[in-house]
């Protein structure tokens, strides 16, 4: 999961303190990893440095947890592409895949097409198990399937959460 | 072939994958709804059982269960009892399609079982009226009164009539008058006043017109509502033309039927009712099916076998008992009608139609009784196991013995009767042989059925795809299909038999009228007083409109002369014959002939009348004659020939024109008169009828016509028609709902075909030749059966084969039936050829 | 969305049963010899885009296009002498006719096009064996597992060599070893006859045996190859 990405998206409803990027963060997807203050500020500074997010100002009494981060119209970009792209179907997928559909929910993009893109690839690396599985030994079939039956597991939870993508949507912008 | 069927068949709630796969008959939401609503029942019922204490899962407390368990019993038939009145409309349509089928068996044998009291009432009344005279002993009197029947007939129906004449001050008033009518008037029942007033009626009016309508025959004078009966004061009557008697009524056993009436009576009992025990038993089967797959899903919860077939046996009581209530309603509200029809000129007051208390009670047991025992028969081929209904393992063989016992049985009763059965009224009857005779063929011939189906279809292959398909259908459910089409076999072996009977029996009938096709068609006889009385009758005859071809003949007897005791009956006596030349030629060759002329005709050597000879014309024995009257016969008298075609009394006697005899003098002269009618005028008998009422009324008009004694035998084959038309229609109707409930078992399944391009008509010929196939072989071997049990009753009134003719309609409604059944099945068979079938979300 | 060289195609289908439109506008095409995946949630109008396609329901509005062939324009007659001729189906269950064997439920669709029945059941029983159910050839439907009988349906929706195979669920009723087995031996054949393949499937690992694959949802497909 890109924890940049992540922040940047959430940025894209407004600027914010790093403590608040934290606490959005923690709310929404560090349901049982809360992020660091430290993990915070390296990520931003890094953004910074690559232009995605600038200083919106910085309030009084200085330190470094009172800087206002704003994204640039270089970080929307990068969060449209992140989110466009479909994430290398592997097991243990769903955090970062849930965290892009609540950030493209959140972001007013459209979240079914994010799913579809992933489930498309999905289907075409099980196509390519069961190719491979076809043309191999039993101890292939086995790994194939073995596989297969995670991806369709994904398979499935993308097409329940694009079943319930409404619903989702109406608690993220609660 | 037969190694395929060894297997069980599953099919039903089975829920697990393989099955499910393979066979499930109908669409996933039916199975669905059946199943749910089968489970939620089921879930009640096992509640149910389990506070009732009972568990009906473990296997212990079943044993511990006595064999009879009475609250096990009424628990399991009231469920049985709710799954028939609650199991949403396609259990309502089973339950009602059950009702009606038992109720119109029922509603026949209700009918059958007041037959007793209607031909007991009707006889009743018949003696109430009838008048028992001929005592000469007896004397005018105060209630003495003078009775004569007037009996006529109108445009072929009968009319009833009585003259009668009161000769004192109190005579009797007859059954359904309040008083003896006076002479002109006349009182009617009220068919015949209804009749009187057509505007038709006018020569009817005419020949009343003597007669002043005063009141009307009420029903305890009438045998049925649309009896046409007169009752008539007339002065004309005399001590000569009627009878004296001094009340109405006789208490006399009336004669008793013949044998061979009683055969018919008996077969007709036997043909009518067989097929509606058959009927009944197949109504209680309706939507067998679907009923095993609801109990298959009870079982699934936990219902063991005993109580399934309780929970069955409750379903059917119910259907039996509404099946009851139905025939009872259709009995009544069929009664109210029974009035209006007329059937061999039988017809029937409904209050007369009163079933048979024993026997109404008997139906009332036996039918729900005979229903649960229909359903658990039909439930022991099977087991009901959780997952589906499994058709007996290893199906049993058909066994061909006691299908062949049956009928070699019935015809081993019936065969040492041949040539026992005739006219004579003491012949006896063993009816109870004749009717178990009779039946056991019957039964067997139906219980050939489903051997003979098996083996015909069990042998078939090839043909075109519409026929494979029925062909396999047939093999897997032979059973269903010839337990259908049996109630086919039995209602037309019957129809078959009987009608062959009444062929043969008939046939004598007609010869008992010794009468050809050649003679006249109409007879018209009385006695005379005299010859202007004679010659005034036939001059009456000769003018009425229509008549044409009048012979007239006067008969009498003369004696030989000399006989001194004038009371004695053993004189010898020969006939005389009257007529003129005209009507004498019509009787002999007889050359030159005048008035005055006398001949012989056919008088043996020895006989006393030789010409020349002196006879007595008032021999003794005849009439009121204490002295001898001497005539001559001519010494010239020739000897005549009768014509071939002459009636058989004119053969023998003394034959002279009319001055050559005194007619006034003879004792009793007879006055017969044939003639013919005028077809192109209307009403002519009628009329003829009308001169003889004015003559005589009490004067016997009779109409010899082969027409009307063939109508008759129409009537009884037309019955018979009827009757094997609508059984075969019953039969037809639970074959439409058989093959309905197949339709929607597979509606799944004629939707994949139609997805593969099945043509309609390849799926509407395989329903013909489900249809077909059974039902060909039922009127096959019913026809063989029938005309084998025709041959055997022929036989026993020693009569052989006059019609074969009695089969081609048979095979007609067969073939109706066929058709029938197949033009039904169509239009849901397209509504359900649809791809609606095919979804399954 | 119609390349040129597309078999069966069809656009912009509206078909409703009642109030409530099964199909609302979908677009679909398939070209000879290509396996192509319905997917979509229960009631998304998958079956119903397959009837459509297969000229067994007439949609209420849109084309579908056969070879060159307006199949909506049709009369009935013609549609089922497609569908006898050129097109094979497979569904999920309730397939076979009950009363016949294996070997002449496979014969069925031949003889329904008039072949003999010698020769019929000669070239079914080759394609028993080509599907490995040659030893149920002589037993009733009942009479045989699940996955026996579901062989027995390809076989019989193979046996006449149609240039479109409708599958419906193919192994919606199957365990999974079964399942895969049956579609292992479907895609085979239909490869080796380059028949087209409309597989409709609530399963990923039975649509992997696609092609292709097109989502069906609220009654309008989505073809994934454009989305990937």
């Amino acid at each position: 999961m890109s924890i940049g990405h992540t922040l940047l998206g959430l940025l894209e409803s407004g600027p914010r303190h790093g403590y608040d990027l934290k606490r959005a963060f923690d709310e929404r997807f560090g349901h049982d990893r809360p992020l660091h203050y430290g993990q915070v500020y390296s990520t931003m500074s890094r953004l910074l440095k690559n232009g995605l997010v600038e200083v919106d100002g910085i309030e009084a009494g200085g330190g470094p947890e009172r800087k206002r981060y704003a994204i640039t119209d270089a970080g929307i970009t990068d969060v449209a592409q992140w989110l466009a792209q479909p994430e290398k179907p592997e097991p243990y997928l769903q955090s970062t895949l849930y965290t892009k559909v609540v950030l493209a929910l959140l972001t007013g993009r459209n979240a079914a097409d994010l799913l579809d893109t992933q489930r498309a690839e999905h289907l075409r690396l099980m196509r390519e198990l069961t190719q491979r599985k076809r043309g191999g030994d039993l101890a292939d079939q086995l790994i194939c399937d073995h596989a297969l039956f995670h991806l369709e597991a994904d398979l499935r939870w993308l097409e329940l959460t694009a079943a319930r993508l409404d619903q989702l949507g109406k608690a993220v912008r609660a | 072939m037969s190694s395929r069927s060894q297997t069980p068949r599953t099919a039903g709630v089975a829920d697990t994958a393989d099955v499910r796969a393979t066979d499930t008959p109908y669409p996933a939401s039916t199975a669905d709804t059946a199943g749910t609503s089968g489970a939620s029942g089921a879930s009640r019922a096992a509640g149910a059982s389990a506070s009732a204490g009972a568990g009906p899962g473990g296997g212990r407390p079943r044993g511990l269960r006595s064999p009879f368990d009475l609250a096990g019993w009424t628990r399991d038939l009231g469920l049985g009892a709710r799954f028939a009145v609650t199991g949403g409309r396609q259990g309502w349509t089973r339950t009602l399609l059950t009702a009606v089928g038992v109720g119109l068996g029922v509603a026949l044998l209700l009918l059958a079982a007041a037959v007793p009291s209607i031909l007991d009432n009707r006889r009743d009344r018949s003696q109430d009226r009838s008048v028992v005279g001929w005592n000469e002993e007896m004397k005018p009197g105060p209630a003495t009164f003078l009775r004569a029947s007037g009996d006529t007939e109108w445009r072929g129906q009968e009319i009833v009539g009585s003259l009668l004449r009161a000769e004192g001050s109190r005579p009797p008033a007859p059954p359904g008058v309040s008083a003896m009518p006076r002479p002109g008037e006349m009182m009617v029942s009220p068919a015949l006043r209804d009749l009187l007033r057509r505007d038709d009626s006018s020569v009817l009016r005419e020949r009343f017109a003597d007669f002043r309508v005063v009141g009307t025959v009420a029903d305890e004078g009438l045998l049925g509502p649309a009896e046409l009966v007169y009752l008539a004061g007339s002065d004309r009557l005399t001590e000569k033309n009627a009878q004296r008697a001094d009340h109405f009524g006789s208490d006399g056993e009336g004669e008793p039927m013949s044998a061979v009436l009683i055969l018919l009576a008996v077969m007709v009992c036997v043909v009518l009712l067989m097929p509606v025990a058959v009927f009944v038993g197949t109504a209680v089967r309706f939507g067998g099916e679907q009923r095993d797959r609801r109990l298959a899903a009870l079982r699934l919860v936990g219902a063991d076998l005993r109580m399934t077939h309780r929970i069955a046996a409750g379903e059917s009581l119910v259907g039996a008992l509404l099946g009851l209530a139905v025939g009872c309603a259709m009995f009544l509200i069929g009664r109210q009608f029974i009035g209006s029809v007329t059937v061999w000129d039988i017809n029937v007051f409904p209050s007369d139609a009163a079933p048979h208390p024993a026997l109404a009670a008997l139906i009332a047991v036996a039918v729900p009784a005979c229903a649960v025992l229909v359903t658990l028969l039909a439930l022991r081929g099977i087991t009901i196991e959780p997952l589906g209904v499994v058709r007996g393992g290893t199906p049993r063989r058909r066994r061909l013995w006691w299908r062949l016992a049956l009928p070699a049985l019935g015809f081993g009763l019936l065969l040492p009767m041949i040539g026992d059965v005739s006219y004579d009224a003491d012949s006896d009857l063993n009816t109870y042989q004749v009717a178990a005779g009779a039946v056991l063929v019957l039964v067997g011939v139906t219980a050939l059925l489903p051997w003979l189906v098996e083996g015909f279809v069990n042998r078939f292959r090839g043909g075109p795809l519409s026929w494979q398909l029925a062909i396999r259908r047939l093999q897997l459910s032979s059973g269903t299909a010839a337990r259908t089409v049996s109630g086919v076999t039995v209602a037309v072996a019957g129809a078959v038999a009987i009608q062959m009977l009444f062929a043969g029996v008939q046939d004598d009938f007609e010869k008992d009228t010794g009468r050809d096709a050649g003679d006249p068609r109409i007879g018209f006889s009385r006695g005379v007083t005299d010859s202007a009385d004679a010659a005034g009758t036939i001059t009456a005859i000769r003018e009425t409109p229509g008549a044409r071809d009048v012979v007239a003949r006067v008969r009498a007897s003369i004696g030989k002369a000399g006989v001194t005791d004038r009371n004695t009956e053993n004189a010898p006596v020969e006939e005389l014959f009257i007529a003129d030349c005209t009507s004498l030629r019509t009787y002999y060759d007889i050359g030159a002939c005048e008035d005055g002329d006398v001949f012989r005709s056919g008088l043996s050597p020895s006989s006393f009348a030789k010409p020349g000879a002196a006879v007595d014309i008032t021999p003794p024995g005849y009439g009121d004659a204490p002295k001898e009257h001497l005539w001559t016969v001519p010494a010239t008298a020739r000897t005549v020939a009768p014509r071939a075609d002459a009636p058989a009394d004119v053969v023998r006697g003394i034959v002279a024109t009319p001055s050559a005899v005194p007619i006034d003098d003879l004792t009793d002269p007879w006055l017969l008169i044939d003639l013919d009618t005028d077809p192109a005028v209307r009403d002519s008998l009628d009329q003829v009828r009308n001169t003889a009422m004015r003559i005589d009324p009490s004067a016997a008009v009779l109409a010899y016509a082969d027409v009307e004694r063939n109508e008759r035998y129409a009537d009884i084959q037309t019955g018979l028609f009827v009757g094997a038309t609508v059984t075969l229609l019953l039969i037809g109707a639970s074959m439409v709902v058989t093959q309905l409930e197949q339709l929607r078992d597979r509606r799944r399944l004629l939707s994949v075909l139609v997805a593969f391009g099945t043509r309609r008509t390849t799926l509407a010929y395989s329903i013909l030749w489900q249809t077909a196939i059974p039902v060909a072989i039922g009127l096959a071997l019913s026809l063989a059966g029938g005309a084998a049990l025709g041959v055997v009753l022929l036989k026993m009134v020693d009569r052989s084969v006059q019609d074969w003719s009695a089969l081609v309609p048979m095979v007609g409604i067969g073939a109706g039936v066929i058709a029938l059944v197949t033009l039904v099945s169509l239009p849901p068979l397209w509504r359900m050829m649809r791809p609606d079938g095919l979804r399954t979300e | 969305m119609t390349p040129a060289g597309s078999l069966l195609v069809a656009s912009a289908l509206r078909k409703s049963y009642g109030p409530t439109p099964a199909l609302d506008g979908a677009d679909f095409s398939i070209h000879p010899a290509e396996v192509v995946a319905v997917m979509g949630p229960s009631g998304s109008g998958k079956s119903t885009l397959l009837h459509c396609l297969a000229g067994i329901v007439q949609p209420d509005s849109g084309t579908v296009r056969y070879d060159g062939r307006e199949l909506s324009s049709l009369p009935d007659r013609e549609r089922s002498a497609l569908r006898r001729g050129e097109f094979g189906f497979v569904f999920q269950f309730g397939q076979l006719v009950p009363e016949l064997t294996c070997l002449e439920n496979v014969a069925l669709p031949l003889r329904l096009s008039g072949t003999g029945r010698k020769a019929a059941e000669a070239r079914a029983a080759e394609w028993l064996e080509r599907l490995e159910v040659d030893t149920v050839r002589a037993k009733r439907p009942g009479e045989v597992s699940g996955g026996q009988g579901q062989r027995v349906a390809v076989a019989r929706s193979l046996v006449t060599r149609p240039r479109v195979l409708f599958a419906d669920e193919p192994t919606g009723a199957l365990d999974s070893l079964n399942g895969e087995r049956v579609m292992q031996l479907l895609t085979d054949a239909a490869r080796d006859t380059r028949a087209a393949v409309v597989l409709v499937t609530h399963e990923a690992r039975v649509a992997a045996y696609s092609d292709r694959e097109v989502v069906v949802r609220d009654g309008k497909a989505r073809d994934m190859a454009g989305a990937a």
